[in-house]
């Protein structure tokens, strides 16, 4: 078959790949680059980094970090799913477009202002804790901001958008005369949704776990902002070891780390989830 | 099947989604200089402050400069590479696409390392080229996917009968394809300039005090202040994301722009 234009369409894209590979290649030679204190440029070829990363300080990074991201993961799943169910199912075009305003807006407003507005919400003289005092439920300000408890809710909220996204997608391929079939052989709804809905919607519940997690590990703002240095993940060591210390082959081998991590647990998460995927072809 | 507590349920996540973006915006208007709730009097003071603050004017002016120009970048771009991928075989196809959408799944700092490291290597540290460069890697993948949606809702036999006609390909794609894909294009690059506009992880490794963007701008104030100018800054955010979003949605159709809703229903 003719391929006309063929070079002009494609030529572009392979020049940002080409970019893209690079910026990569640099990460992965500066990681097995040695760091000279006090100098910008790294020294020869040393392995140094990934043997230092090994300590106490930086494994429990990458633990809180893989925890984190599994547990607002799991969480943001769990929130998202009844949204995305309404946004597909509801009837009404007005319902269906506030749901969907609604639930994406907070994805267009980028990290920063909705980090900051999580303070707001869950500082000590923030909103929860204003409310709660209110109405006597407590009578010291609860400690949110610098808490797990705190860079955890915020995450979810971060991330929740996109997973609603996801489960949606595929919530609306679900074919809805198999629900009606149920529901006409005598299952009540509750049934219906277990063994109709619910396995049938795994391609997206996988999806969102998957994107929930990468995202998550891809926060800097927030658990930099509502963490303040008490909850540390990935980015922000990476950030200060770079920005701060200036160790940037420290902070490349981190990277690289951090790259082999997300891929090892979603790797493990496929696997773990692999039985439940054939629950809907049965 | 929808019943009573669904609907409860529903209302209250909406509620817990909504919750940050409300109460910002009522405290951008306290006047007092921390950031606490329940506010108290009433003062647009913190908004006449961060419309004055210098870092946001030059932060605003240099978001909107990148962001016009990576989405625009990000569209010509990925409508290339989107149809020739949707519509041609070639050789190492598979890798261009694997490689377009792999920033997907690779954390914003670490893209935002390697660009920092390449630019320095090639001694453009920190210039616009490199801020653009790492803003059109983050968004092409987006743009690739609205548009991939849209190339596979053409039907092919528009296609097929202008070319039976008698007209050159490259006039097919011209009058056929392209006016065909229009609300696909748009749609997409309105995407990428929103996504482009609030991208902070990766701009904060490839930005210097000059190319400064406002998401980095607004991050830097959190971090030196606690006065509610912030507070302001993201109320004005919210109105405008959320006035944009009702457009596009009455326009463009966001649940097709997104993929939420299905295109045979």
């Amino acid at each position: 078959m003719a391929r006309p234009f063929l070079g002009i369409f494609i030529t572009p894209a392979v020049l940002v790949t080409a970019g893209f590979v690079l910026a990569m290649g640099a990460v992965l030679q500066y990681a097995v680059l040695a760091h000279i204190p006090g100098e910008l440029e790294p020294g020869g070829f040393s392995l140094m980094h990934f043997r230092d990363m090994l300590r106490p300080l930086y494994v429990g990074v990458f633990y809180d970090t893989v925890r984190l991201c599994f547990l607002t993961a799991v969480l943001a799943l769990i929130c998202a799913y009844p949204v995305a169910l309404a946004l597909v199912r509801v009837r009404s075009p007005y319902l269906k477009s506030a749901i969907l305003i609604t639930s994406v807006t907070p994805l267009f407003l980028g990290e920063v202002i909705r980090t900051y507005a999580w303070i707001i919400v869950l500082g000590h003289r923030g909103f929860v804790n204003a409310t709660l005092l209110g109405l006597g439920v407590i009578d010291q300000p609860l400690a949110l901001m610098f808490t797990q408890t705190g860079v955890v809710i915020a995450l979810v909220h971060v991330t929740l958008p996109v997973v609603i996204i996801m489960l949606a997608a595929a919530i609306s391929h679900i074919d809805r005369d198999l629900e009606r079939a149920a529901a006409a052989l005598g299952a009540k709804p509750l049934r219906v949704f277990l063994t109709v809905t619910l396995p049938l919607s795994m391609p997206g519940i996988i999806a969102g776990l998957t994107t929930g997690f990468a995202w998550t590990f891809s926060a800097f703002a927030t658990p930099q902002l509502i963490g303040g240095g008490k909850v540390t993940m990935l980015s922000n060591l990476v950030y200060s070891l770079g920005f701060a210390s200036f160790n940037f082959p420290f902070a490349a081998a981190l990277s690289v780390a951090g790259l082999i991590l997300t891929a090892v647990s979603l790797a493990g998460f496929r696997l773990l989830l692999r039985p439940l995927n054939r629950v809907g072809v049965r | 099947m929808i019943t009573l507590g669904f609907r409860l349920i529903v209302v209250a996540l909406l509620a817990f989604i909504l919750l940050p973006a409300v109460v910002a915006c009522i405290a951008a208007f306290d006047s007092r200089a921390i950031i606490a709730f329940p506010p108290q009097g009433f003062s647009w003071r913190w908004f006449h402050r961060a419309l004055n603050y210098e870092d946001f004017r030059i932060g605003f002016a240099n978001s909107l400069f990148v962001a016009a120009i990576a989405s625009t970048l990000s569209v010509m771009i990925g409508s290339g590479a989107a149809y020739a991928i949707d519509r041609y075989a070639f050789r190492g196809k598979a890798l261009l696409e694997a490689l377009l959408l792999a920033p997907l799944a690779i954390p914003h700092f670490t893209i935002g390392l390697g660009a920092l490291i390449i630019a320095a290597q090639i001694g453009q540290s920190r210039g616009w080229p490199v801020v653009i460069l790492a803003h059109v890697i983050l968004v092409l993948p987006f743009v690739l996917r609205s548009l991939y949606v849209s190339l596979r809702n053409i039907d092919p036999r528009l296609e097929l009968a202008a070319l039976s006609l008698g007209a050159r390909p490259g006039r097919v794609i011209w009058t056929v394809t392209l006016p065909a894909l229009a609300p696909g294009l748009a749609g997409g690059w309105l995407f990428a300039a929103i996504l482009s506009f609030n991208e902070f992880t990766a701009s904060l490794f490839v930005t210097a005090q000059r190319t400064q963007t406002l998401p980095v701008a607004m991050y830097n104030y959190v971090r030196e202040y606690a006065d509610p100018s912030m507070a302001a800054i993201s109320a004005l955010y919210i109105l405008l994301t959320t006035i944009v979003l009702v457009i596009a949605n009455r326009f463009l159709g966001l649940g097709r722009i997104l993929g939420t809703e299905d295109a045979r229903h």
